[in-house]
């Protein structure tokens, strides 16, 4: 490892020093480009986000990918509803690792206003794995701003190897969830047990 | 009026023959795409179930549902004041206007009365809330032509200013929830109305560069004339209200028609089209905007002082007497309308909405056969729909 003094030393010489890892991660995190993918109201502030008064091309997510072999990221922007619950994994599923989910809104982390409907999932990290939530209903277009930058110094973190390792070079996590499907009563399965479990009802 | 039930091209399921240049008969197949939910043309969450001979529409089969929220129900079983913030999720779009509907239907079943300076504070608020729509609506109609971005971004540049104003005076920039039964919620910030005459004062300038750029555009042109073409007979039989049914030449503006709030009071004109295509909607839109600009002007000259809500207007404990009541605006979309049953309980017994998008959405089919499915994906764009209206 090269000391950070030194490293700043050098940087002012003209010679930059990194490591594999950081130059990764550098290139990784900067280029992180979200599936265009709106559920609900939501998704309005997510437009407005990409547009001029916010730019989110400041942070290299400008890129909007309509197909989710394109995307890194998924912004659950909006309600899901059981109906529409399996498309959402199955994007999921079909993008290619590595991938990070946003749950952008009340709705995407719990339900929101509409937890009480029965047509409602409440909240989407019952089958996805979801990496940043965002509060708000809707959340402001700064705080999805705010959101993109805890995701890059999440993603500058990972390491190559050892247990801090992202997702996709681990060989035994998981890349796919199981798709829900209609059963009688609600989506079968309603969660998925390795990602949620539901609090315990203390009495 | 006699109900019409012809489409416009025979419905025939079959593939038309094709011959090849020597007369031979060729193989041919339909084909069935599903457009959506996740498609980057389908305004949200909403399915086309397109069947294709060649790029010639023969079918469209629109499913919705994929945001079904339960507003209703819900809406049954809180409060009537517990029910505003769900309207303004309907038309994520237009919040205040969807409040406005529902505020002036509870008013109609309690027997409210809005102080003058509330109906001057709606009137703006519900105006600013149509141009934001409109220019918002023309954005999204370029960028299914292929326009990617500029349109859209200068269609938000605009927005964001009108939005900041909301923000100024309700809380919120899309979730505003400021009317009240019986008046609005709070009174104007100091200084709002001259911020609002300043944005008023530049509008048409926006307007004369985004038209000069476009009204005339070659590709534009070629893309929406002729295209989506909505008969009159046919829209009036199935209801379409709003910009969809001015384009196709009928004048129905529930601001004339209905006389709600005090719009009796200002000059302005309903713009109305000709042929119902995709450029007629497309042009309405515009100049609606320079209509209501001329409301804004004028109301902005006139706002008088005192209260903005009806000191006899109870916000908790609201009971109103057992009865039935229907309240419609011209809302940017169509006829917005509440249904409301009251039993005299605190929760209305009966709540519907009359979506304005839902209603348009459903000539879809009669205005896409027969034509190629990118121009479905234009006759989409220039019902415009939002899903949350849509599903509810
Ligand atoms: S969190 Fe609020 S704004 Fe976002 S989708 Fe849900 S209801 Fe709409």
């Amino acid at each position: 490892m090269i000391e950070e003094g030194l490293k700043n030393e050098l940087a002012k010489q003209g010679v930059v020093l990194t490591t594999l890892q950081e130059l990764y991660n550098w290139g990784r995190g900067n280029s992180v480009w979200p599936l265009s993918f709106g559920l609900a109201c939501c998704a309005i502030e997510m437009m407005a986000a990409s547009m001029a008064k916010w730019d989110i091309a400041r942070f290299g997510s400008e890129v909007f990918r309509p197909s989710p072999r394109q995307a890194d990221l998924m912004i659950v922007a909006g309600t899901v509803t059981k109906k529409m619950a399996p498309q959402v994994v199955r994007l999921y599923n079909q993008m290619p690792e590595p991938k990070y989910v946003i749950a952008m809104g009340a709705c995407a982390i719990s339900g929101g206003p509409f937890k009480q409907g029965y047509n409602v999932l409440k909240g989407i990290d019952r089958l996805l794995p979801v990496d940043i939530h965002i509060p708000g209903c809707p959340p402001r277009p700064e705080a999805l701003l705010h959101a993109l930058i805890t995701l890059q110094k999440k993603i500058e973190t990972q390491a190559l190897t050892g247990p801090n390792r992202p997702r996709h070079l681990d060989a035994a996590a998981p890349s796919e969830f199981p798709v829900p499907e209609f059963g009688e009563h609600d989506i079968v399965p309603a969660m998925n047990p390795r990602l949620w479990k539901p609090t315990p009802v203390v009495r | 009026m006699s109900i019409v039930t012809a489409s416009p091209v025979p419905r025939n399921y079959e593939v038309i023959p094709k011959t090849s240049l020597d007369g031979s008969e060729l193989d041919g197949e339909l084909l069935e795409v599903a457009m959506g939910p996740q498609h980057p043309s389908t305004h949200g969450v909403f399915r086309m179930d397109v069947v294709l001979d060649g790029e010639t529409v023969v079918k469209l089969k629109p499913v919705f549902g994929y945001l079904h929220r339960n507003h209703e129900k819900i809406a049954e079983n809180t409060s009537y004041l517990g029910s505003m913030p769900y309207t303004d999720r309907l038309d994520y779009f237009c919040s205040l206007t969807n409040n406005w509907a529902y505020a002036l239907a509870v008013e109609r079943l309690a027997g409210l009365q809005v102080p003058e300076r509330a109906e001057f504070i709606r009137i703006i608020t519900a105006e600013l809330t149509r141009l934001q729509n409109h220019t918002s609506v023309c954005g999204f109609l370029l960028q299914d032509m292929g326009a990617l971005g500029t349109p859209l971004m200068y269609a938000f540049r605009e927005r964001e200013k009108i939005l900041d104003l909301f923000e100024a005076l309700t809380g919120a920039r899309m979730m505003c929830n400021y009317m009240r039964f019986g008046g609005c919620r709070c009174d104007l910030p100091p200084g709002w109305l001259d911020r609002v005459r300043k944005i008023v004062d530049d509008f048409p300038r926006f307007l004369d560069s985004y038209e000069a750029l476009l009204n005339t555009n070659e590709i534009l042109l070629a893309r929406t004339q002729g295209v989506g073409r909505l008969p009159r007979a046919l829209a009036i039989s199935a209801g379409i209200t709003g910009p969809m049914l001015r384009a196709c030449g009928v004048d129905y503006d529930i601001r004339k028609v209905d006389h709600y709030g005090i719009y009796d009071r200002f000059e302005f004109r309903i713009p109305l089209g000709e042929h119902g295509d995709v450029y007629d909607r497309y042009m309405i839109r515009l100049l609606e905007i320079r209509e209501s600009l001329k409301i804004l002007q004028q109301a902005l000259k006139a706002v008088p002082g005192g209260p903005v809500i009806d000191p006899k207007a109870k916000l908790r404990g609201f009971r109103p007497k057992a009865g039935e009541a229907y309240g419609r605006i011209e809302g940017p979309k169509g006829e917005l309308g509440f249904y409301l049953i009251s039993d005299g309980s605190p929760n209305p017994y009966r709540y519907r909405v009359r979506p304005p998008s839902l209603i348009n959405l459903t000539i879809l089919e009669d205005m896409c056969l027969g034509q190629s499915v990118a121009d479905a994906v234009v006759t989409l764009g220039s019902v415009d729909i939002v899903l949350g209206e849509v599903d509810r």
